[in-house]
């Protein structure tokens, strides 16, 4: 079977999708976040391999999830986040492809190869990481602030110029972090300390919001803003005073991933548009559009000067103590969390 | 004779079957499932068990166990359907405010005109809901063209501050939902008879008498009918909350959706659905008994 | 008050030829966004996707809701007052309600998330609207040309098809259009119940929204707008032919 894989893919690669996958029309169909991939990019998958496209959006890992879970086939490649992989691989939803296996499986970065939701890549390939943290602009603070939560949760001067982002899971792990507590405690009275931090955070907050984070900082609405850091990187090369932040207290990391699901009509193309994605000038070619950075050794020569010098982006290699990969968190936990979220906006 | 028309009403009620099917179907089908899953078990990682009946899901609506693992009532889910029900209604007062004279206005000019002014009303209507509530997102952030335009005027020297609270999710529903109170209302004004308002200056009633005492019994279907259709969306709007409102306070809408995201909790998420449904059939009796009332009152009193 | 209507669509406008990044703003004129947009190859597909369910389901909900309302004609039949207001059940039921029991049925049925479910759930909620235009002109329609022509023994479908018909088209085209752009607006729904290659308009531009406000989104917003007024502006020139 796997050398069966091998030989199609390998085949693939060399012949641009020829005979072997004869059987196979010619498309592969994207189930995606939206804005996560140059168009460009996806024209030049065309007319290299001849397969078209479709793309179609979701904006959450759940919805994603409920999708698969509500018997959607037919899409051939998703990007699930790491924390809800191992989810999606128990309820049968992906299927195996071993990603080392594919022509270009040995580019993924030694850090990337093993990771916990999918021990030795078997249903899914590295794509985009990164974090949350805050971005500030340094001219609407006149000094530099510490690398702490505490700026966040406690604005001071700042207060009515911050926006959180309207997302229940990243809202309360910052606060789990700011903390110091288990960001999936199952424990009330942890969980009570948490919605009193929040609590008293939310009047100098001006709003919750996940889109338009990049407009709302350079149009000077808020001078802080929990986002994640590709944005973050948007709002750097537009204002050279804007900062980010990797809180000492810890800061999540996510990587999202590709993967196959069950329901695949093209799982051949499928592997063959994963491999295409693997390749280091491709990947570089979206980290310099999107502003994430890949997991792809190799690809550092293709990034952008901005990019590769944009430490929101290329993270220093002193923070990596501060990461904090996400996990899945218990059903209890979550019941625990989407109670206090209610709460806090009761 | 009385065959003959039962055929012909066969035949008729055959006609308007496929219609009724297709909603008994497509509408009437999911609402008995989900009320089905509102009373089963969920499943830990989002969809439910559907053998296991219980009714944790409205348990949870209004009770949590606290600490001691005691029950207690927890009022925050209900504090969210009022809040909801509130900020509909007062979208129903100010879509009134603004509507009744405009459709007023509108029932009281030439024929032709009128065909203009309707068609213009309704146009913005046909602008995607989302564009609506982010042109008004356009118009009232800080620093935003409103505050442009307040401080060029000197009217104020501060930003008004208006985007991100329930007043810019009030602003956004009225604008959104205008033309669904002024359509009804100039309906029924359409077929209401002007000469009657004269007749009653004649018998010497004020301008406010005139209103209260003609116009507004004659129109009255044309309003009950404008609340509701301003009501029902006002009460499970979703957008707008987001958009506008910063997202600071849950409106019922955003409660649901979270249940079948973040949450996973599918049997919640439908009890909260049919919560609401329930509501909003509370308002279609109300009007149905309103209506009822003008019937009688009107019949009892030539 | 249409001050209040129009101001925020004339802004709209407005900032989709604004040449710079932002949104709000102004860096001078320029068509770059709209060049951007009909570039991409998702906006094309998702405008075709729009079309294809909005004209599926306009004609669906048309078509059934004509045939109710023809059914409700004349004397009232055994369980009308029932039927007519069970007919307006989708207008009263909030969309969020529908868009989840819709999800939850389609997957205990076993119906594929895609154009097909996304076409029946936009028929349904549709013929409402489709039926209560109809039902008004229905109602007041005078019946003595068709009692005419059954006096002068045309057979009763001659008689629909020459008489009925025509007198009833243009409320059944001003219940299409109606029907129609009521569709091309859905987005909660539409969300829910979308599966592969079926990314409507409204969603591909919740999509942009995420990301940011770029005046892109105002260029879509505005075809989306001239679209909408377009299909009214014909249905009106139709409607003036046919009375000439």
């Amino acid at each position: 079977m796997k050398l069966r894989t091998i030989a199609s893919a390998a085949l693939a690669a060399l012949l641009g999708a020829g005979a072997a996958l004869a059987e196979e029309e010619k498309q592969v169909n994207l189930f995606f976040w939206p804005s996560y991939i140059p168009d460009e990019l996806l024209e030049r998958f065309t007319k290299e391999t001849g397969i078209a496209i479709t793309m179609d959006i979701y904006d959450t890992n759940e919805a994603l999830l409920a999708k698969l879970q509500a018997g959607a086939a037919g899409y051939d490649v998703v990007i699930p986040s790491g924390y809800i992989v191992p989810t999606m691989i128990q309820a049968g939803l992906l299927q195996k492809f071993d990603a080392p296996s594919l022509p270009n499986g040995g580019n993924i970065a030694p850090g990337f190869a093993d990771p916990e939701f999918d021990p030795g890549r078997q249903y899914t390939a590295p794509y985009m990481w990164g974090t949350t943290g805050l971005v500030y602009d340094s001219a609407g603070t006149d000094v530099e602030l510490p690398e702490s939560w505490s700026v966040f949760f406690e604005p001071g001067p700042l207060s009515g110029k911050v926006a959180a982002l309207d997302d229940e899971v990243e809202v309360f792990n910052a606060a789990a972090y700011y903390l110091g507590i288990d960001k999936c405690t199952e424990d009330p009275r942890e969980g009570q300390q948490i919605l009193d931090l929040l609590s008293a955070q939310k009047p100098h907050l001006l709003l919750y919001g996940s889109s338009g984070t990049i407009d709302r900082v350079l149009a000077g609405e808020v001078t802080m803003h929990h986002i994640w850091n590709g944005a973050a990187h948007r709002v750097r090369k537009a204002r050279d005073t804007a900062r980010y932040i990797y809180p000492k207290e810890g800061i999540t990391q996510w990587a999202d991933n590709l993967a196959i699901p069950t329901g695949a009509e093209h799982p051949e193309n499928a592997k063959i548009f994963i491999d295409f994605l693997m390749k280091p000038e491709n990947v570089a070619e979206i980290t310099n559009f999107t502003g994430y950075m890949n997991a792809i050794s190799g690809s550092e020569p293709y990034l952008t000067p901005e990019i590769a010098a944009d430490p929101a982006v290329n993270m220093p290699a002193e923070y990596a103590d501060r990461l904090r990969p996400g996990r899945e968190c218990s059903p209890a936990a979550r019941d625990l969390r989407n109670r206090i979220w209610t709460r806090l906006k009761k | 004779m009385s065959t003959a028309a039962s055929v012909a009403g066969r035949r008729r009620a055959g006609l308007a079957a496929p219609a009724i099917l297709c909603i008994a179907f497509f509408m009437g089908g999911p609402m008995c499932i989900m009320v089905f899953v509102s009373l089963v078990e969920r499943a830990p990682d989002g969809g439910v068990i559907w053998g296991n009946f219980t009714t944790d899901a409205y348990k949870q609506f209004l009770f949590e166990e606290n600490l001691l693992g005691e029950t207690t009532l927890n009022a925050d889910y209900l504090r969210i359907y009022l809040r909801s029900a509130l900020l509909a209604g007062f979208t129903v007062l100010a879509t009134l405010i603004v509507g009744f004279p405009t459709a007023m206005y509108i029932a009281m000019q030439h024929p032709r005109r009128r065909a203009l002014l309707i068609f213009f009303l309704s146009l913005p209507f046909w602008v995607n809901l989302l564009v609506r509530n982010y042109a008004w997102l356009l118009l009232l952030r800080a620093n935003g063209l409103l505050d442009q335009a307040a401080m060029a005027l000197r009217l104020t020297s501060e930003p008004l501050n208006i985007l991100y609270s329930n007043t810019a999710i009030a602003i956004g529903l009225t604008y959104s939902f205008l033309p669904l109170m002024v359509l009804p209302i100039y309906a029924a004004m359409e077929k209401f008879d002007f000469s009657l308002v004269e007749a009653a200056f004649d018998l010497g009633a004020s301008r406010w008498q005139a209103l209260m005492h003609v116009i507004v019994p004659g129109v009255k279907g044309g309003i009950v009918a404008g609340c509701l259709l301003v009501f029902i969306p006002g009460l499970g709007s979703y957008v707008t909350p987001v958009l506008l409102g910063g997202s600071k306070s849950l409106m019922i809408g955003n409660l649901i959706e979270t249940q079948f995201a973040a949450a996973r909790n599918w049997p919640f998420g439908a009890a909260l659905a049919f919560v609401l449904l329930m509501m909003v059939m509370a308002a279609a009796l109300l009007r149905a008994a309103l209506l009822r009332k003008s019937r009688r009152a009107k019949s009892s009193n030539p | 008050m249409y001050v209040y209507l129009y101001i925020p669509l004339l802004i709209l406008i407005v900032f989709s030829f604004n040449g710079g990044r932002m949104a709000t703003i102004w860096e001078g004129f320029s068509l770059r966004w709209y060049a951007e947009v009909m570039q991409s190859d998702q906006f094309r597909a998702a405008t075709v996707n729009s079309l294809v369910v909005a004209s599926c389901a306009a004609f669906l909900a048309t078509t059934l809701a004509t045939l109710a309302a023809l059914g409700f004609r004349g004397r009232p039949i055994r369980g009308q007052g029932m039927m007519v207001p069970f007919l307006s059940f989708p207008l009263v039921i909030p969309e969020i309600v529908t868009a989840v029991a819709t999800l939850i049925f389609f997957i205990s049925i076993g119906v594929p998330l895609g154009m097909v479910g996304l076409i029946a759930a936009h028929t349904v909620f549709c013929i409402p609207f489709a039926f209560i235009t109809i039902k008004a002109r229905m109602d007041v329609m005078d019946d003595t040309l068709e009692q005419a022509a059954n006096d002068l023994y045309a057979d009763p479908r001659r008689t629909f098809f020459s008489v009925t018909l025509p007198l009833l088209w243009p409320a059944i085209l001003a219940g299409f259009i109606l029907a129609f752009i009521v569709s091309l607006d859905d987005f909660v729904i539409s969300l829910f119940l979308a599966g592969p290659s079926s990314t409507t308009l409204p969603i591909y531009m919740f999509g942009m929204m995420r990301l940011g406000v770029t005046p892109a989104v105002n260029a879509v917003s505005t075809i989306l707008l001239v679209m909408s007024v377009l299909f009214v502006l014909i249905a009106a020139w139709i409607n003036r032919m046919q009375r000439k």
